[in-house]
């Protein structure tokens, strides 16, 4: 029996190479019957037609550089991409003053910067607090001015530093609140549980333009003499949207942990607000988080609605950019670099979802296995 | 008194009181404040408004309207509009969505890359950015002039989409709504879980039903074909562009969700369950119908359910290309009626009774199943 410890295990035979040419491969892949040699024929007849035409409009015939519209309204002229470069800067920046646009520029690269570092697991610690408190008064003082920049008004707040700064102080505000609605939820103290489920499926049974619509116009009604900013507003009503459906996802995560984490934690001696803080969220969280990242991606897609309420955000601002006569007829081409740009941001935080989701199932499967005796 | 509060459960009806308490101030004081800001600008309220008149037109409506009709019969055509757009997007989302999710699972690679590429791009843009392209395509379509003719009397340009239409508008309505209500009830009926041998016979009866009422309807009022008279068609039917664009923007964007419920839900079906059923010597077509489908269904239709709920809170983006549903109706009739506070209400009422309704049955759908299996 020693004899196979001492040898140790055989080391496995490779795989059996097997040689194709290159045109076999294809003719595997994609002709392998009849049926599939139909679906690819069809196909790639489509892209034969569809790709050339394409790839003249959008390149060959297009007009990237103009000085006005005129350019662009020959009859052999392609996409006009040059609307994207007349107007850039109102598109990105709204109408936050010209000569001070390196201030939005500087904020939108500081809070692409911290979400850098909140992506990095290395980082979920008090670090994550700390670097958010150095940066987002950072970027206020950058987009309010005051000690000495030139102060703006938040009413010239616009484009894409609008939209970064909606998207992240819906996520910064609204994590916190889904977690204590959802503790509420699942709270033994019935008030609490109504008030939060209340709450929770009002916020999701209305559409988001709703929730908009009365944070905008309605809410003013009710404060009297206490006056709140446009941008705050709109910034409530997302974060309560926001929170409700987070605090759902996080309940899914409470309720999937075993009861065995509450009792070990109670017979322990920790109280409430301990047990949830050190045993309970921790690993409630852990399991929600891609459901969350996901979530995540939602609420900057939806940072898009405040356009309807008067707020220039990236496609408000481009909406506004839009309305000068010259450039009107080419508002296709400004909102498909605006899908490119919505797109690139999406994916890559559509990417980090998946890619966090099998970084925390090996780490548990690590962790499983060297607890083992 | 530090004993009184060493116990738990005086600390928590303590703690609840204040939640009660604060919360209750917190709104009565915003009620002070509203009521004194309306009796400031003079605004009645109450909801009397309702049956007053109304003023207003609405461009396009699905129910009959007019601007001498009452504030009540403007919500009514929005909420109309709102079914109407929800509906078609429904079927579009849908339809397209299982396409895409069974191209995601074809072992033909340039199509599975081709559905997995629509899935990526629907799902990562927003949607309101999808509506106002759509729109802005819609729009830069050549003049009525200039009409595309699609073949078969079907005309796309910049006023939307011409084909031809039943003759009698009520006729046409009916035949709509028909069709409509007929790919509701068959969603319903392919979704009700477990065997049942009437399932086939009943999608049957139905579609001959409504293709019944599709036929005498047309006719007996007649088809009539649009035709160019000066500047814009006379007869048949027009879709708007504002219609188009927030079709598409709500179907298009769903339907990549769908895709993606779809081919997780056939994923989901063990590998040993088809490969029993190989070995029993079933088809392949009806291992798909049998084994396959009835499975996956179990997973879809949770999920699914909530997308089609989003869907229809989303149809309320038509504001922002001004399709006339009912947030855009709302909006007007707040306005111009001045009571903006019931307005919102009557609005924010029925957009939660129909999300409350689609997830009622959602959750009626998920005991069934549920009974169904032990």
């Amino acid at each position: 029996m020693s004899a196979v410890a001492d040898h140790g295990p055989v080391a496995a035979r490779p795989a059996p190479v097997r040689r194709m040419s290159a045109a076999e491969r294809v003719r595997l892949m994609l002709f392998p019957n009849p049926t599939q040699s139909a679906v690819s024929i069809v196909l790639l007849l489509m892209a034969a037609w569809l790709l050339p035409r394409l790839v003249d409009w959008a390149v060959l015939d297009a007009v990237f550089f103009a000085d006005d519209a005129s350019a662009c309204a020959a009859p052999s002229a392609g996409a006009c991409w040059a609307v994207v470069s007349e107007k850039y800067r109102v598109m990105f920046f709204g109408t936050f003053p010209f000569a001070a646009h390196w201030r939005p520029a500087l904020a939108i690269v500081l809070i692409f910067a911290g979400w850098g570092f909140s992506a990095w697991p290395r980082m979920w610690s008090w670090r994550i607090i700390a670097v958010w408190a150095v940066l987002l008064p950072a970027v206020l003082w950058l987009m309010l001015g005051g000690a000495g920049l030139a102060e703006v008004s938040t009413g010239d707040w616009g484009g894409l530093p609008l939209t970064l700064i909606l998207f992240t102080g819906t996520v910064v505000l609204g994590l916190p609140l889904s977690l204590l609605l959802a503790l509420g939820r699942t709270s033994s103290m019935p008030a609490f549980r109504f008030v939060c489920i209340g709450i929770i499926e009002i916020f999701r049974g209305l559409p988001l333009l709703v929730v908009l619509f009365l944070a905008s116009l309605l809410l003013p009604l009710f404060l009297g003499d206490v006056t709140i900013d446009k941008v705050v507003r709109a910034l409530a009503g997302m974060t309560l949207f926001f929170s409700a459906y987070a605090a759902e996802i996080v309940r899914g995560g409470l309720q999937a942990l075993p009861k065995g984490q509450f009792e070990g934690a109670r017979a322990l001696g920790l109280s409430y607000w301990p047990m949830m803080a050190t045993v309970i969220l921790p690993q409630a969280l852990r399991i929600v988080l891609p459901a969350l990242v996901n979530d995540i991606v939602r609420a900057f897609k939806n940072t898009s609605f405040v356009a309807v309420i008067g707020l220039f955000d990236f496609l408000g601002a481009t909406k506004a950019a839009l309305e000068d006569p010259g450039w009107v007829r080419y508002a296709l081409e400004a909102y498909l670099f605006l899908i490119v740009v919505y797109f690139i941001i999406c994916s890559a935080m559509s990417w980090y979802a998946l890619w966090i989701e099998g970084r925390l199932d090996v780490s548990r499967r690590a962790t499983l296995t060297e607890k083992l005796p | 008194m530090t004993r009184l509060w060493r116990n738990a459960e005086v600390r928590a009806i303590v703690f609840q009181a204040l939640l009660i308490g604060g919360l209750g101030a917190v709104l009565i004081w915003g009620f002070v404040n509203a009521r004194d800001a309306l009796d400031a600008r003079g605004i009645s309220t109450g909801l009397g408004f309702l049956s007053e008149r109304s003023g207003f037109d609405i461009s396009e409506t699905v129910i009959p309207y007019g601007p001498n009709d009452t504030f009540l019969a403007a919500f009514l055509a929005g909420l109309g509009n709102t079914v109407f757009v929800s509906v078609a997007a429904i079927v579009l989302a849908t339809v397209a969505g299982i396409l895409v999710g069974l191209g995601r699972l074809s072992s033909n690679p340039l199509l599975s890359r081709l559905a997995a590429a629509y899935v990526e791009v629907f799902r990562n843009t927003p949607q309101l950015v999808q509506i106002v392209f759509w729109y802005s395509l819609a729009i830069t379509l050549p003049r009525v002039r200039d009409a595309l003719e699609l073949g078969g009397g079907v005309f796309l340009s910049n006023r939307g989409l011409t084909f031809p239409w039943i003759a009698d508008p009520a006729a046409g309505t009916m035949v709509a709504s028909a069709l409509g209500a007929a790919f509701l009830a068959s969603l319903v009926l392919v979704g009700l879980p477990g065997r049942r041998r009437w399932r086939g016979t009943a999608l049957v009866g139905l579609w001959l039903a409504t293709l019944g009422i599709v036929v005498i309807s047309a006719a007996t009022a007649g088809l009539e074909r649009p035709e160019l008279r000066g500047f814009n068609f006379r007869g048949g039917a027009t879709l708007s562009p504002e219609f188009l664009a927030l079709w598409l923007g709500l179907g298009l964007y769903i339907a990549a969700f769908m895709a993606e419920i779809v081919r997780a839900g056939l994923r989901s079906v063990d590998p040993g369950q088809i490969e029993a059923a190989r070995t029993l010597g079933l088809p392949p077509a009806k291992i798909l119908a049998s084994v396959r489908i009835p499975q996956a269904l179990r997973v879809m239709v949770p999920p699914a359910a909530a997308q089609y709920i989003s869907l229809i809170k989303n149809s309320s983006l038509g504001v922002a290309i001004g399709y006339p549903e009912l947030f855009n109706i709302s909006n007007s009739i707040a306005t111009l009626s001045g009571q903006a506070i019931e307005a919102v209400t009557i609005m924010g009422v029925l957009y939660l009774l129909t999300a409350l309704a689609v997830s009622a049955l959602a959750n009626a759908y998920n005991r069934v199943v549920q009974v169904t299996e032990r």
